[in-house]
């Protein structure tokens, strides 16, 4: 057995060493680095934490059997999961870590002798703050992400669902939580926190299923901020540094991308919280479609635009995740270069599911991380190129963004792909993206409209080239 | 007057916080998921709190209500550690350079 100081500073070491995985990620050669750091801190902590409670009973075997059963699963998971599944596998990783919280609350509330929190009944007022609020956070992510792994996966419909009195209903549903928490401190009564536990899960349904599809990376985003003040509110229960370090960073971390993902999408945070983005204006737009002609083309005319080309930049979005054409794509860029056309590739900081979504796929196909650039770094470069090639993305290329005031995405910041001198926009059809508006650029002079499954076109050109 | 050590707690939880928020802006943008998968795994640090309590039960029972709890938090965070780290490591390992064509 080790004595407390000695494990907080153990605790501390692997804080740290969490802290130096996320700056590892700062540049592709350091990240694998940063990642083995993150292990070692993991080890440091959990190795710490047996020493400490010095108990090798029997019930040290089951905590093995169970860590080993676990870690099985996660590492099969991990070995199997298609790159195209990511955003669907985050979370759902997202929920087992609200879900875990939410266990080891309810095992601290029910035996706080093991944690030196007092005695049931008689828990220290501090920690019982700290324990409700850890339980409740955790079970707003547990059922926040079951929704948005749902979603993310098709078993339930991306479309917002959104019904009358909905946002007065979770705001009444929130207060509940706040005058649950103040009863618990004050009676301890063990119903109170189950009902607590029931609230906060469906809360967490609730908060998540009026976001649309393509609002999923703000969400992911704030389910992963979510999970980390959970962490942070269990560690302040369990007076444990690494717990409080790591639930602090991965706290920030969350928000930080969400706000990153709400820029790009010039809306507040509120606006997509709310929901319902992209369904009323369905309606609209609908209506009083004009039909506008539109040129139309085939693998061949795009092999030939493109051949013909001195540089080409590539505009993938979530089309091409859904019709997995990342290495389709990559064969055709390669046939391109052989023939000496500069290829780059945009990408939009909506672009996919989640934060990096498209990098991680274009990756996945041997893409060199240098040829990929984002919004800022390439947006001057569309007017110097001779055709942008639009794979499964839509509303992040739409000029109305930088011109029409009245449309839902006007401010947005978008990829200048008018200003190329020729347009292949690889699409199904002519239906609008998912804000629900018509695209300026599907009926521009230079504009070419590929309708074709995007892997399907993608090969046919390479044949053609 | 001694100083509650929750102060000192909620310290290192503030400043962590700005630690955060000044690591996470330098992440560049092509690594934000895996950003997310590594930010999974070790907040399931929490772990920690699961092995107290799983190993909370007496040599009578190692299996009361509160350690059942422990036990599944483990589970469940075992899953996230080694699932978040291993699929981190592969996309990770995925990111490579533009390699000089001998041509």
């Amino acid at each position: 057995m080790i004595s407390a100081n000695l494990s907080a500073i153990f605790y501390l070491v692997s804080g740290v060493l969490f802290i130096l995985a996320l700056r590892g990620l700062s540049s592709p050669e350091t990240s694998r680095q940063g990642n083995l750091f993150g292990i070692l801190g993991m080890v440091i902590a959990i190795t710490v934490t047996f020493l400490s409670t010095g108990n090798f009973s029997s019930g040290f075997i089951f905590v093995l059997i169970f860590i080993l059963a676990g870690g099985t699963i996660g590492g099969f998971i991990a070995y199997r999961i298609p790159m195209t599944a990511m955003p669907e596998l985050v979370a759902g990783f997202h929920s087992l870590v609200g879900l875990a919280a939410v266990f080891v609350a309810i095992s601290a509330f029910l035996n706080p002798e093991a944690f030196n929190l007092g005695s049931p009944g008689k828990i220290k007022l501090g920690s019982l703050i700290e324990m409700s609020i850890g339980a409740a956070v955790g079970a707003i992510t547990f059922s926040g992400s079951v929704i948005a792994f749902l979603k993310l996966q098709g078993i339930m419909s991306g479309s917002p669902i959104t019904f009358k009195g909905q946002h007065p209903l979770n705001a009444l549903i929130l207060i509940t939580i706040v005058v649950l928490i103040y009863l618990l401190c004050s009676t301890q009564s063990p119903n109170i926190f189950w009902i607590l536990l029931l609230v906060s899960f469906l809360i967490g349904f609730l908060l998540i299923i009026p976001i649309g599809g393509a609002d999923m990376p703000v969400v992911i985003s704030m389910l992963n901020s979510y999970s980390g003040w959970a962490a942070a509110g269990i560690g302040f229960t369990l007076e444990n540094t690494a717990l409080i370090i790591t639930g602090a960073l991965v706290g920030s971390s969350g928000a930080i991308l969400s706000y990153i993902m709400c820029k790009g999408m010039n809306r507040s945070f509120f606006n997509v919280i709310l929901g319902g983005f992209g369904a009323t204006e369905e309606i609209k737009s609908g209506s009083n479609k004009e039909q506008r002609p539109v040129k139309s083309g085939n693998a061949d005319d795009a092999a030939f635009l493109m051949k013909n080309a001195s540089s080409v930049i590539i505009v993938p979005g979530y089309g091409m995740a859904v019709a997995q054409a990342q290495h389709a794509l990559r064969e055709m860029v390669d046939t391109l270069k052989k023939n000496d056309i500069k290829v780059s590739y945009a990408i939009h900081p909506v672009a996919g599911r989640m934060p990096g979504h498209m990098n991680v796929l274009l990756a996945e196909a041997n893409v060199p991380y240098d040829e990929v650039f984002e919004l800022e770094e390439i947006n001057n470069d569309f007017a110097n190129a001779d055709v942008a090639f639009v794979i499964g993305a839509n509303d992040v290329t739409n000029p109305v963004a930088k011109s029409d005031p009245q449309s839902p995405i006007y401010g947005m910041p978008v990829l200048d792909v008018e200003k190329c001198k020729s347009v292949l926009f690889v699409k199904r059809s002519l239906s609008p993206g998912y804000a629900g508006i018509d695209n300026d650029l599907f009926y521009k002079e230079n504009t070419l409209m590929l309708f074709a499954d995007a892997k399907k076109m993608t090969e046919d050109i390479t044949k053609n080239l | 007057m001694e100083i509650d050590p929750l102060i000192f707690r909620l310290s290192i939880f503030i400043l962590s916080i700005f630690v955060g928020y000044y690591v996470v802006w330098s992440v560049t943008p092509s690594l934000h998921t895996p950003l997310m998968s590594v930010t999974n795994a070790i907040s399931s640090v929490i772990i920690v709190g699961a092995i107290i309590a799983g190993l909370s039960g007496n040599s009578d029972s190692i299996f009361n209500t509160s350690s059942i709890f422990g036990f599944l938090a483990i589970a469940l965070a075992a899953i996230n550690i080694f699932g978040g780290f291993l699929v981190t490591q592969r996309m990770l390992a995925m990111y490579k350079k533009k390699t000089k064509d001998k041509k």
